[in-house]
């Protein structure tokens, strides 16, 4: 049997196996998690919220049934980490808000169940930007999460807590909620993987809803073929939500090993969008890039420039529909039926609800219940959320324009690697343009995959690059994105996460990294530069 | 809110009139009765007859609960497009779903899902019949699909109103029940008989609903909830004036009642050169007045955009075709086929209209009555226990038991005065006809030997009346039925006593 330290690096489909020949038990699998978390995650605080005396009793019900010869999926007994965007039956989900403490839904959100229902163990809930507004995780209310790459780093956001989750090895896998970049920024600044599927490929029921018209859930993971595994559970028609899509979708799993299969990218279109090539973007993340690309013109691939004149007002598109649709999201979290309270008596239903807002919400999200109340007021309405729905056609249309000449357009995930705590949370502003890669996808509606592709020379920080596909063809993210994975670990020799530091336990002493890029490098003849090849 | 205010200053009905031209528009709103909200799999309360207990009818969207998730009921979408068709209006090709935005504990979202910009059916026109056969075309400018918002109960405090309770307590029950909301456009013309108008246009909106199947139209439950514009402006003048919203007008007698009093205030505060609020009013049943409410304003912003959560609805040409083709007789069509049908003269048949039972006749013929009887008995027994109660008749019992009374009339189970009781006790909520019957004991005694009995006792007290009757003066029996009768409580039949008295006497 595989001892704990191992069993945490397994890929979901590599513990899939072993589970399958029963090497391993799910009680085992679920148990070398919880000991991870508890020796790691007071430094990196992915949690909200550990399930462990649960996730111990589910693992152990799935283990009989196995034993039984009734074994859900093949995926039965993995354990998954859920973004607390999430609602669960048996656990907390606060979207990362005070205003939610404590709250159990008495549903569980259309992935969870599907996940359940495959046997995947859920272990907790992850940490979050409150309501999944934010790019670092650290507009939560319950204290940023570190990355794992360097604990005095942003993780990305909103989903910081499920990407930091997966990369420090507390679980194989996790899901994520995407609206403008939430679950591919942090995969691009902690090393790991990340696909918003096509708007309507998941259900959003039971999502807690931030832009309902933007959200999406979607796999985080360490390898394509894990995201792909996970997509396939969740993924599909679903009759509880109405903008779900009535497909019948191919298997992302086997798009995905086909691709790495064929290590190749042979009568392949690139698209690289002009205007996301990385202009103004961290030099490191430029370079690796544009060796990505390179490795794939190498191998067969047309990489062509493509043109999106109308992505240059996206971001300010975004920044109108997104807190437009928040503010009315929102507006049901008035104390009345559940979430915090605070009634001082003798106040009228309108002042309790105000005092509970005022003490219950985050600067971020007032900041945007405010901005989009004034966006579809009375007057306004037109020039603010009107026009940004006419600049969200015009960026579909762009989108069209460049699939018509390529089959996948590429961009870096994210403009910069992982920036230090703190370091933006006072201009929100720069905060936005973190994510000026990923929204136009969301906008238009169509798949996103983010993967690492290497580490920035100058600070030794991962970094990301985004495919993105027609709506729909989700499955040709995963077959290109295996193939370039397997090129890359092949040259690297390797996952990349394997050069992530290691993250001490808790109480002994860690490796925290205090300033970037001290990190003792791999041996030289194998940095993940693709120098060598 | 101010109390009712019994102070207001009317004018004169007929003076208002002579100065004043009335202008009238009704927002009616119709409780749909599919079996399930309009965008949960929760049971619906405005289809069924019993209130669930508070908070019992409901799904996770209806709670307005994080994550949760409209998804709209097709069979709601199909009524509405009847409904629709019903008032000659046209069925948009697409429409999509609004969220109208503003905080009311009711409302579990703390926004509405209702339609805003495209509406579901535009532009139709409603035939309505006066008291006097006039017929009255009312324009409607669109109907359109929303849900209901649950329920406020303000608890403690003097008043019992909202301003001065301690506590409220929700029920979210009726929160999103399907609900069609029908505009009119202004109405112009109806002159001295706009109040009639009002009730007329509400009665024929309450019938096309009950004809096409789609709400069960209780206005006292408020399946069927009317707000009624009134503005006046003076003669001569063609811009229109300043308008009242009259809310909580809860049966078609205050929807005439309400039109009334409206344009006789509105009449007086013009007369006395003041100038009419925009605002909405209350309507008080009790005192038969109105009472200002919150102001209204055209720019109330209620920041409106297209709900995400849902795709906009494209009801197919085959759809709006089928239910056009299966759409019922219009409610001036069903008049005159009834009264052919019924053999009732016109004055009978006006008295049907007025007392707002025609539907309830129609339905008790078809449940088994003869016409007459069905009339028989709604425009006397049902009627006098309406109207000494200000209710309508049709709230008090069902055709269905209606029928099933007059049927126990013509078996002879009961004499006519024994199914007034009977009424009385389904009227109270005992049951059924056959219901009460059993529990209070009122069948008539056809045991002969039970009458047999009563009647040698009541003969041997008064033998004058045997010999009496023996010398042929048979009416001289009616002394010994009467106290035959009284001795049975009245539960035996008068006929059937008197028959065998004479047997009796004459054996």
């Amino acid at each position: 049997m595989a001892g704990e330290a191992e069993l945490v690096r397994l890929t979901a489909a590599q513990l899939a196996e072993r589970l399958d020949r029963r090497e391993v038990s799910s009680v085992e699998a679920v148990r070398a998690h919880l000991d991870r978390i508890a020796s790691v995650d007071p430094d990196v605080h992915a949690y909200l919220h550990v399930a462990g005396e649960r996730a111990l009793q589910q693992a152990e019900h799935v283990d009989r049934d196995r034993a039984e010869g009734r074994a859900a999926s093949p995926l039965a007994g993995v354990p998954v980490a859920i973004k607390d965007v999430l609602c669960t039956l048996d656990m907390p989900s606060t979207a990362g808000s005070r205003i939610l403490e404590g709250w159990v839904p008495p549903y569980d959100a259309t992935p969870v169940a599907r996940l359940r229902s495959a046997g995947l163990v859920p272990l907790g809930k992850t940490n979050m930007d409150e309501f999944a507004m934010g790019s670092s995780t650290e507009h939560s209310a319950y204290g940023p999460t570190r990355n794992p790459w360097d604990l005095t780093r942003i993780p990305g956001g909103s989903g910081g807590g499920s990407a930091a989750a997966v990369a420090a090895f507390e679980a194989p896998v996790a899901l994520g909620s995407d609206t403008g970049g939430s679950i591919r920024q942090p995969a691009a600044v902690t090393g790991t993987v990340g696909v918003k599927p096509t708007y309507g490929g998941v259900s959003r029921y039971g999502s807690i809803a931030l832009a309902s018209s933007l959200d999406q859930v979607g796999p985080v993971s360490r390898t394509v073929l894990d995201a792909a595994l996970i997509h396939d559970v969740i993924g599909g028609h679903d009759p509880h939500d109405a903008t779900s899509l009535e497909e019948d979708w191919p298997s992302f799993a086997a798009a995905a090993r086909e691709g790495a299969a064929a290590g190749s990218f042979e009568g392949l279109r690139i698209g690289v969008v002009h205007q996301l090539d990385g202009a103004g973007f961290q030099a490191g993340v430029r370079q690796r890039f544009g060796e990505a690309l390179k490795r794939m013109a190498e191998r067969g691939a047309e990489v062509v420039e493509v043109q999106a004149p109308n992505f240059e007002y996206a971001l300010a598109a975004y920044y109108l529909i997104l807190p437009a649709e928040a503010s009315s999201n929102l507006a049901r979290f008035d104390a009345v039926r559940y979430g915090l309270r605070v009634d001082p008596g003798d106040v009228t239903v309108e002042q309790m609800t105000a005092l509970s807002r005022e003490a219950g919400f985050g600067p971020e999200v007032k900041r945007r219940i405010i901005l989009g109340t004034y966006a579809l007021s009375a007057g306004y309405y037109d020039a603010y959320y009107g026009s940004a729905q006419q600049v969200r056609t015009l960026v579909q249309r762009d989108f069209d324009a460049c699939f018509a000449q390529a089959d996948v357009l590429v961009s870096p995930s994210a403009p910069t690697t992982a920036f230090p705590l703190g370091e933006k949370l006072a201009d929100p502003m720069a905060m936005y343009l973190n994510d000026i890669t990923t929204i136009p996808a969301n906008l238009a509606g169509v798949p996103g995959l983010g993967m690492p592709i290497g580490l920035a020379p100058e600070d030794g920080l991962p970094v990301g690059l985004q495919l993105m596909s027609p709506a729909r063809e989700d499955a040709r993210l995963y077959r290109v994105a295996a193939a370039l994975e397997a090129v890359l670990e092949a040259e690297w020799g390797g996952p990349l996460l394997d050069r992530a530091p290691a993250l001490g336990l808790h109480g002994a002493g860690g490796t925290i990294r205090s300033t970037p890029g001290t990190a003792p490098a791999p041996g030289a003849g194998t940095e993940p530069d693709g120098g060598t090849a | 809110m101010a109390a009712p205010n019994a102070t207001d200053v009317l004018l004169d009905y007929d003076e208002a009139l002579a100065k004043y031209e009335p202008v009238l528009g009704f927002e009616v709103h119709v409780e749909l009765s599919t079996a399930t909200k309009m965008f949960s799999a929760a049971p619906n309360p405005a289809a069924g007859d019993d209130p669930a207990a508070p908070n019992t009818a409901v799904a996770p969207v209806d709670m307005g609960l994080p994550g949760s998730l409209p998804v709209v009921n097709a069979e709601a979408v199909r009524y509405s497009i009847s409904l629709g068709l019903a008032l000659g209006c046209s069925i948009a090709e697409s429409c999509r779903f609004a969220r109208k935005n503003y905080f009311y504990p009711d409302l579990g979202k703390n926004y509405q899902i209702s339609q805003y910009d495209e509406p579901i059916a535009f532009e139709g026109s409603v035939e309505v019949e006066l008291e006097d056969g006039t017929l009255f075309q009312v324009p409607i400018e669109r109907a359109h699909m929303e849900e209901d918002a649950g329920k406020l109960t303000h608890m403690g405090g003097a008043t019992g109103r909202i301003h001065g309770a301690d506590a409220a307590l929700v029920d979210y029950n009726r929160a999103g029940v399907p609900l069609v909301e029908i505009v009119t456009k202004p109405i112009f013309g109806a002159e001295h008989l706009a109040p009639q108008l009002a009730k007329a246009y509400v009665a024929t909106i309450r019938d096309i609903v009950r004809s096409l199947g789609i709400s069960r139209a209780r206005m006292e439950r408020g399946n069927l909830r009317c707000d009624a514009n009134v503005s006046l402006r003076p003669r001569g003048e063609t811009r229109l004036g300043t308008r009242t919203e009259t809310k909580n007008v809860n049966s078609l007698r205050s929807v005439e009642r309400a039109v009334r009093y409206e344009i006789q205030r509105q009449a007086a505060i013009l007369e006395a050169g003041g100038s009419i609020v925009q605002e909405t009013r209350h309507w008080h049943e009790d005192t038969g007045t109105t009472s200002a409410g919150r102001p209204k304003s055209d720019a109330d912003d209620y920041r409106y955009f297209p709900e995400p959560d849902l795709l906009p609805i494209r009801p197919s040409a085959e759809l709006v075709q089928q239910l056009r083709a299966a759409l019922p007789e219009s409610p001036t069509q069903f008049r005159r086929r009834l009264q052919a049908d019924y053999g009732f003269t016109d004055s009978e048949f006006r008295d049907i209209l007025n007392a707002n039972v025609l539907v309830e006749l129609e339905e008790t013929v078809g449940a088994g009555a003869a016409p007459a009887q069905a009339r028989k008995w709604w425009l006397g027994e049902i009627l006098r226990i309406a109207n000494a109660r200000g209710v309508e008749p049709g709230s008090l019992v069902s055709p269905l038991h209606v029928s099933e009374l007059i049927a126990l009339v013509e078996t002879g189970e009961l004499t006519d005065r024994l199914a007034r009781q009977v009424l009385e006790g389904v009227v109270a909520g005992e049951g059924s006809p056959e219901h009460v019957v059993k529990a209070r004991g009122l069948a008539v005694v056809s045991d002969d030997s039970a009458l047999l009995a009563a009647i040698d006792q009541a003969l041997g007290e008064q033998p004058d009346v045997l010999q009496k009757i023996r010398d042929g003066k048979v009416q001289a029996a009616g002394a010994v039925i009467g106290a035959v009768m009284k001795a049975m409580r009245g539960q035996a039949d008068a006929a059937r006593v008197r028959e065998l008295v004479l047997e009796r006497a004459n054996a």
